[in-house]
C-alpha cells in the first residue's frame, strides 16, 4: 500500500462524538478506510502501521461486535491490545473511572478505546488523560462515531456500487441531498445521535419519525425533521436507518406494548413494499427479529447490516490510525 | 477572642439608610456608630475605606456534611469557608449520617457549631431518616430552638404526608422548607432536561418537575396557613407562581442560589459534573428572570445551598457524580455581580442578611440555641456585633486549591469576581481579618 497523504488537522485527534469533526476530518476518515479495505483482501492481513502502540480497550459496558471489531482492526495495524474485563477488574472493587483510567495510562499505552453506559464518560476520560488518544465506543444515549462513519461508509459503496463505479475518493459527495429516515427509538440511540451529526455533516437531508415518547426533547433545536407519517416518508427515502428498540435501556415502558410498537414504526413486510427499488436499509445492530425489523426485511438485498459488520474493520483501522497519526507519518503499507 | 474594634471609613448600610461611619465595638456588641468617633480602649483598628459595612450575612441553605460527611466537610471547615464569605451564621441542612431528625443530633450539631467560628442554626427534618415516611419529632427539635424543617435533597413526594406536616407544623410556629422536585417527573435526570441534554445524550430533570411541586406546595400552604419557605427555585415559572402566591397572601418565602442566577446549563456540555447540581443549571431566560427579580427586590434571600463533596464523589462520570457546589466563600461577591456591582448595598444584605435572618429566625440571640447572639440587624448601638465588611473594589480569582472548604467543588474555578470580604466579625470577634481567616 503506498503512502497516503494526511491532513495534519485530522490527525493526533480524541474521537469522542461527531460533532467535533470537520468534513474534511470527516472524509479523511472514509478515504482512510478504503485504503484499509484493501488489507482486508490481502492474504496476511496485517500492516505494520502501529507497530509498538498500545491500544487498551475499556469496556464498561457489554458489547460483542464492537469490540472484536476495534480489537481487530487494532491488530490489523499490528498494536498490541489490551483488554480490561470489567467484571473481573478493580472496578468492580469499586475503584473510580478516573483512577482506572490513569493507572492504565501509567501503564504506557497510546490509545484508549472506551465505551461507557454514562454518556460523557469518554470526555471525561480525555480530559484525564496526558498523551493518550481516546475513542469513543459508544457512550450511554449520547455518542457512537465510529458507528456512524461505518454507516456513511457502507451506504457511500453501496449508491457507488448503484451507480457502478467505486466509491473511492467521492468524498460526501454520494450522500450529498440524500433523503435519510430514521425509525424508532431515537431519545435513547447514540447511535442515532452520530447517524444526524454525520448526515448533516455530510449534506443529507435528515427526518426522524418515532411515538413521542421516544423523539429526542426538544426536536425543534435539532438538525431534523420530524415526520409524521411514516409510509408517506418511506416511499420518499433513499436511506432508512432502523434504530434497536432499547429495552435494556427502558425503552420498553415508553410504548404500550413492543407489538403495537411494532404495528405503528416497525419496518415490516408491508412498509419495506412502500420503499423505492434503490433504497437502502441500514441498522446498527444487535437486530431483534420481528420488532423492529421483519425477518425478511433483515434479509432484503437493500439492508446492509452485514456489510455494516465486515466494514467495521476497516473504518475502525481508520479511526485508530488517524488518532495514533501525527502530521509528519503518513501511513506506511 | 473578643477584642475591642474599630470599623474606619467604611459605608454603613442600613435597611433605610446608607451612611459613612465608623463602627466601635465593645465586648461583643456594637458600642456607638458615627463619624470620627473615639476608638474604645486598646481597640484594634480595621480599615474599610471603600467597603460597604452591613450585617454579617446569613445561609439558609448550608450543608456543613457533619455527623457523617466529615470527609467532604465538617462544622469547623464550613463555618470557616462561611467567615471567610463574610457569614455570621448559617443554617444547617439535616442531610447528614444520620439524619438531624432527633433531638439528639440537633444537640450534637449545636455543640459542635459553638465550638465553631460562626454561629450555626440547625434545621431538622420533616421526616424520619428524611424517607418521606414518618413525621420526624418536630416538636421535641423545635424546643431546642429549631424553626425551620426540611427534606432538603428530597422534596416531601407524598402530598398527603406534607400536608399532614404542614397542619402539625403550624401548630408549632415552624417553618417548612421544601426541595422541590417532583422525583416521578424529575426521575434519574442530571440536567436541566431541553434539547441540550437530548442532545448530550443526558437524562433531563425537567423545570416542571420544579414547578408542579412548588404549585402543590403552595396550595398546600394556603389551605394550611403553614408558614413555608422554598427552596432554590430555579425557572422563571417557578419565580411565577411564588409571586402570585405572595400577592394573593400566602405565608411563603423563596430563595435563590448564586449558581442559578449565574450559571447556564450550557456548561453541562463539558460534561464536568462540577457543574451538576440539584435543581440543575437552567436556561439563559431563567436566569435572566430570576437577575430581574432580584434586582427588582422580589428575591427573599439569597442562599447558597454550600454542597461539598469529595473529589471521588465527582470524578465520576456526570450521570454518576454526587450533585451539588461549593457556595459560601463566593456568595457576596456572585450576588453583588448579579445587582449589577452598583448600588448603594442595601439590596445586597437585605437579600444575604436581613431577609434571611427573619426567614430563620435569627433576629434575636437565643438561649435555646447555645447562646447564639442577633443576626440581620441594623448596626445600632447595643446590638450583638455581627459584621460583614465587603469590599466591591476586590477583583479575586478562585483558586479551589485555596478554599477553607474541605472540598474543592466550586464551579468558578479560574474566575475573577467583583468584589470580596475584607472583614469578618462575629459576636465582636475579628474572625476574617483583610480576607485572611483568624481561626
Amino acid at each position: 500500500m503506498s503512502d497516503l497523504p494526511v491532513k495534519s488537522d485530522v490527525v493526533g485527534q480524541h474521537l469522542l462524538s461527531i460533532s467535533d469533526l470537520t468534513i474534511d476530518a470527516l472524509i479523511e476518515h472514509l478515504e482512510v478506510a478504503e485504503a484499509f479495505c484493501e488489507v482486508e483482501r490481502r492474504s496476511v492481513r496485517k500492516v505494520p502501521t502501529l507497530k509498538g502502540k498500545v491500544v487498551a480497550s475499556l469496556f464498561f459496558e457489554e458489547s460483542t461486535r464492537t469490540r472484536l471489531s476495534f480489537e481487530t482492526a487494532a491488530k490489523r495495524l499490528s498494536a498490541d491490545v489490551l483488554s480490561l474485563a470489567v467484571a473481573s477488574s478493580s472496578v468492580k472493587k469499586g475503584e473510580s473511572l478516573r483512577d482506572t483510567v490513569e493507572t492504565i495510562e501509567a501503564m504506557g499505552i497510546d490509545a484508549v478505546v472506551i465505551r461507557h453506559s454514562s454518556a460523557g464518560a469518554p470526555h471525561q476520560v480525555a480530559r484525564w488523560m496526558d498523551r493518550a488518544r481516546v475513542l469513543n465506543a459508544g457512550d450511554g444515549w449520547h455518542a457512537h462515531p465510529t458507528q456512524a462513519l461505518i454507516d456513511l461508509f457502507t451506504v457511500r459503496q453501496a449508491i457507488a456500487a448503484q451507480e457502478g463505479r467505486t466509491s473511492e475518493g467521492t468524498g460526501v459527495s454520494l450522500l450529498e441531498g440524500r433523503r435519510v429516515l430514521i425509525i424508532g427509538d431515537i431519545r435513547h440511540s447514540r447511535v442515532a445521535r452520530s447517524q444526524i451529526d454525520a448526515y448533516v455533516l455530510a449534506g443529507a437531508d435528515v427526518s426522524i419519525c418515532a411515538p413521542g415518547t421516544l423523539l429526542p426533547t426538544g426536536p425543534a433545536d435539532w438538525p431534523v425533521t420530524v415526520v409524521e407519517d411514516l409510509d408517506a416518508a418511506l416511499a420518499e427515502a433513499d436511506i432508512v436507518s432502523v434504530l434497536r428498540m432499547q429495552e435494556e435501556r427502558g425503552s420498553g415502558s415508553f410504548v404500550p406494548s413492543l407489538a403495537e410498537f411494532t404495528a405503528t414504526y416497525g419496518m415490516t413486510d408491508r412498509r419495506a413494499a412502500l420503499l423505492r427499488g434503490d433504497a437502502l436499509i441500514t441498522h446498527p445492530g444487535p437486530m431483534v427479529r420481528g420488532v423492529e425489523i421483519s425477518s425478511m426485511v433483515a434479509d432484503d438485498d437493500r439492508c446492509l447490516v452485514r456489510r455494516q459488520v465486515s466494514n467495521g474493520v476497516p473504518v475502525r483501522m481508520a479511526a485508530l490510525f488517524l488518532a495514533l497519526s501525527t502530521p509528519e507519518e503518513g501511513i506506511r503499507g | 477572642m473578643v477584642e475591642n474594634l474599630i470599623v474606619r471609613g467604611g459605608t454603613v448600610v442600613r435597611s433605610s439608610e446608607v451612611v459613612s461611619a465608623d463602627v466601635a465595638i465593645v465586648d461583643g456588641r456594637i458600642l456607638e456608630v458615627g463619624s470620627q468617633i473615639a476608638a474604645p480602649t486598646g481597640a484594634i483598628e480595621l480599615d474599610a475605606t471603600g467597603c460597604l459595612v452591613g450585617p454579617g450575612l446569613v445561609d439558609l441553605h448550608t450543608h456543613l456534611r457533619e455527623p457523617g460527611g466529615e470527609e467532604a466537610e465538617t462544622v469547623e471547615t464550613g463555618c470557616r469557608a462561611g467567615a471567610l464569605g463574610g457569614y455570621s451564621a448559617v443554617v444547617a441542612m439535616p442531610n447528614t449520617i444520620p439524619a438531624i431528625d432527633s433531638a439528639a443530633v440537633v444537640a450534637q450539631v449545636i455543640a459542635l457549631g459553638q465550638a465553631a467560628a460562626i454561629d450555626v442554626a440547625v434545621a431538622g427534618a420533616i421526616t424520619v431518616g428524611r424517607a418521606g415516611q414518618i413525621l420526624s419529632p418536630m416538636a421535641e427539635m423545635a424546643s431546642l430552638g429549631v424553626t425551620i424543617f426540611t427534606d432538603d435533597g428530597n422534596g416531601v413526594q407524598d402530598a398527603g404526608l406534607m400536608l399532614r406536616a404542614m397542619q402539625y407544623a403550624r401548630g408549632l410556629g415552624v417553618t417548612l422548607a421544601e426541595h422541590c422536585e417532583d422525583e416521578s417527573l424529575a426521575g434519574s435526570g442530571c440536567m436541566n432536561a431541553g434539547s441540550l441534554a437530548s442532545r448530550l445524550g443526558l437524562p433531563g430533570r425537567s423545570g416542571l418537575s420544579e414547578e408542579i411541586m412548588v404549585a402543590r406546595d403552595l396550595a398546600l400552604a394556603e389551605a394550611t396557613g403553614c408558614s413555608l419557605h422554598l427552596l432554590h427555585l430555579s425557572t422563571a415559572r417557578s419565580l411565577e407562581l411564588c409571586l402570585a402566591a405572595k400577592a394573593k397572601g400566602i405565608d411563603v418565602t423563596f430563595e435563590v442560589t448564586p449558581h442559578h442566577l449565574h450559571l447556564p446549563e450550557e456548561l453541562c456540555a463539558s460534561y464536568d459534573p462540577v457543574f451538576k447540581v440539584h435543581p440543575p443549571l437552567r436556561t439563559k431566560a431563567d436566569i435572566d428572570a430570576l437577575v430581574a427579580a432580584l434586582i427588582a427586590g422580589q428575591i427573599d434571600a439569597v442562599a447558597t445551598d454550600h454542597a461539598p463533596h469529595p473529589a471521588q464523589a465527582k470524578d465520576r462520570p456526570f450521570d454518576q457524580a454526587a450533585p451539588g457546589m461549593l457556595g459560601l466563600e463566593h456568595a457576596a461577591a456572585l450576588t453583588w455581580e448579579a445587582l449589577g456591582a452598583e448600588g448603594d448595598g442595601r439590596m445586597l444584605f437585605e437579600v444575604l442578611s436581613r431577609r434571611p435572618a427573619r426567614i430563620a429566625r435569627l433576629t434575636e440571640a437565643s438561649e435555646r440555641r447555645g447562646g447564639q447572639s442577633a443576626h440581620g440587624g441594623e448596626l445600632m448601638a447595643g446590638e450583638d456585633a455581627n459584621l460583614c465588611i465587603f469590599d466591591p473594589s476586590r477583583r479575586p480569582i478562585v483558586d479551589p486549591a485555596a478554599l477553607a472548604s474541605r472540598s474543592r467543588n466550586t464551579p468558578y474555578a479560574g474566575r475573577t469576581l467583583t468584589g470580596g470580604i475584607r472583614h469578618t466579625i462575629v459576636r465582636g470577634e475579628l474572625i476574617v481579618r483583610e480576607s485572611e481567616a483568624q481561626r
